[in-house]
């Protein structure tokens, strides 16, 4: 089993729409601003105290609402290691995937908030003090997408080596 | 297979796929327009340093900023064309919003596998054909490569049986599946309708279900393929071909199955804030009205000012209303222009808007004031989303809004159905 790592938890509940992650008063500001008011509504700290490592968990249908794509960058952006929820809905699904931000479906609300966590993105699996949960693996083309920091580099990637000759 | 599996299968290059696998797809058709389009996706292509995969694949429409006076909408429209012409994709300019342009000019035939830069996308669905909304940077990744990854989606069939009573129609069938089903109802799963009601429907009232299943949640609305789609698509310049191969077949496997009676389904109407705020005309009788806006992708094709003028003909508004018409495209304008339908409404003292998305956008000078309330043939309702935040905006059918627009208040567009 790999390290618990330092990351931790933020939990939340259902239905956290694209409002609350990329705040419409935010939209038309420097994309930074914006994500420093990423959950500003429901979480003042999140967004200010949030580290690398981290991990965000939640219930069913996240990043329900517009398809504003910034709600994932903003989440990336402030360094999470990767979003897990029971659902999610689709537009906000694709974005984080072609933006780079690692997403799980699975249940981990048996994980505090603040608890220490230490998530495998090819493994699919979250470790904790209590210990791991398995979470439904990311198909191997999305991952391919992610590990290559989103769907820009990685077609960056692609003509380089078409060009190449690769 | 599903027809949603059906389809994905073909754009994948795979005899069949099963919901849940993840494929890579061939794009047949990118829809783009002047807000989403040029100026989100230009910079991610020079990025990428490619042009297009496929001029001939690429259908640019503005309609967002068109007819709104200011001065960023210009330089946007300027922008917008500029890109048409570098580019030399099909343009339609100032002809009608997206969703409705697309159909009209025959653009979309049955199994064909569509993005579109628009949460409306699933629009498409209505000809059978596999059409969906994607954000700026997937799009540009589509115009470079003329691939999309898709995970196969299961399919939610909704079926209506029996025949609508007169003026109940499409919209008041979503509004009251977004009440029963909420906005995540459909967890981006393809959603397929079938029954008696759709069978007897024509194609733009089958575009308003299809159109109306990004307020569920569903991916796409698919409708398979029928004579009555053929013969639209061969109307407007298209080419249906081999239709009859487009349906789920039989013993398919679906997630969900929902039978609901349409001869038992009353007209609905939404409250502010969610379409899945929808309810029975009746429950709403007593709310009073300032402005009627007929218009939108959703609301304001040809045969939805058809409906609203069977109600309004030979009828005065009542004091202090005001109807706002923007028919959906030149192309529907054109003709109810020339059968008497326009005239009604110039009659009735309306203001005929640019064919674009106007206020349902929030764009243009028409945009709703304080505190105004207004009963609307568009989509969503969410708060400030017709102008200014305290404004309401209550959503339904066009026969509703016109009846309303009559009393001043919502009301029951069956109490003038022997209008029509
Ligand atoms: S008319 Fe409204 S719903 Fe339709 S595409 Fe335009 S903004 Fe979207």
């Amino acid at each position: 089993m790999e390290s618990l790592g330092n990351g931790r938890a933020w939990v939340f509940g259902d239905d956290i729409d694209t409002d609350v992650l990329a705040p419409g008063r935010f939209m038309h500001r420097p994309f930074d601003e914006l994500a420093q008011n990423c959950l500003i509504d429901i979480s003042p700290d999140f967004a200010k105290n949030v580290a690398p490592g981290d991990v965000l968990i939640a219930g069913r249908n996240f990043g329900v609402g517009s398809s504003r794509e910034q709600a994932a960058q903003a989440l990336k952006a402030r360094g999470l290691a990767g979003v897990i929820a029971t659902s999610f809905a689709g537009i906000f699904y694709r974005n984080a995937i072609n933006l780079g931000l690692p997403i799980f479906v699975g249940d981990a609300n048996e994980i505090k908030n603040n608890a220490k966590v230490g998530l495998d993105v090819d493994t699919a699996c979250l470790s904790h003090e209590g210990g791991t949960v398995r979470l439904e693996k990311i198909p191997e083309y999305l991952l391919k997408i992610i590990h290559d920091g989103g769907l820009v580099p990685h077609l960056e990637e692609r003509f380089a080596n078409e060009r190449a000759g690769r | 297979m599903t027809l949603a599996e059906k389809i994905i299968a073909k754009a994948a290059g795979l005899p069949s796929v099963q919901p849940g696998e993840v494929v890579t797809a061939q794009v047949d058709l990118a829809m783009i327009h002047d807000s989403g389009g040029p100026r989100r996706v230009e910079p991610i292509l020079k990025r990428l340093g490619t042009g297009l995969w496929d001029k001939e694949r690429v259908v640019l429409i503005s309609d967002h900023y068109v007819g709104d006076p200011n001065e960023e909408s210009h330089a946007i429209l300027e922008l917008t064309r500029q890109w048409a012409l570098k580019n030399g994709v099909k343009f339609y300019d100032a002809q009608g919003i997206c969703h409705v342009v697309l159909p009209q000019k025959g653009h979309l035939s049955p199994g064909m596998f569509v993005v579109g830069g628009d949460s409306h996308s699933p629009t498409g669905g209505a000809f059978g054909t596999y059409m969906f909304g994607i954000g700026a940077t997937e799009m540009a990744g589509v115009l470079a490569t003329g691939e999309i990854w898709i995970k196969v989606p299961e399919t939610i069939l909704i079926e209506w049986k029996g025949m609508l009573p007169p003026v109940v129609c499409a919209k008041d069938m979503m509004l009251f599946l977004c009440g029963k089903m909420g906005m995540d109802g459909a967890r981006y799963q393809a959603v397929q309708y079938a029954g008696a009601a759709i069978g007897a429907m024509d194609m733009p009232e089958r575009m308003t279900l299809s159109n109306m299943t990004a307020e569920l949640g569903g991916q796409t609305g698919l409708i398979a393929p029928d004579s009555t789609t053929a013969e639209y698509i061969t109307n407007a310049g298209g080419s249906p071909g081999r239709w009859q191969e487009w349906a789920t077949a039989s013993g398919a496997v679906v997630a969900e199955h929902h039978v609901f009676d349409a001869t038992e389904l009353a007209p609905q109407v939404a409250a502010p804030g969610s379409p899945a705020n929808s309810a029975p005309v009746d429950t709403y009788k007593n709310q009073q009205v300032d402005v009627v806006y007929i218009g939108a992708c959703t609301g304001a094709k040809y045969v939805d000012l058809k409906a609203a003028a069977a109600i309004l003909k030979g009828q005065k508004l009542a004091a202090g209303v005001q109807i706002l018409v923007a028919p959906a495209t030149k192309e529907d304008q054109r003709k109810a222009a020339g059968d008497g339908t326009l005239k009604v409404f110039e009659e009735a003292g309306a203001k005929i808007l640019p064919n674009a998305c106007g206020i349902c956008a929030g764009y243009g000078s028409a945009r709703l004031g304080k505190d105004i309330r207004c009963i609307s043939t568009t989509a969503r309702n969410f708060k400030g989303r017709m102008g200014d935040a305290s404004s309401e905006v209550w959503l339904a059918s066009p026969y509703t809004a016109a009846a309303s627009a009559i009393t001043g208040y919502i009301t029951d567009p069956r109490s003038y159905a022997g209008a029509s």
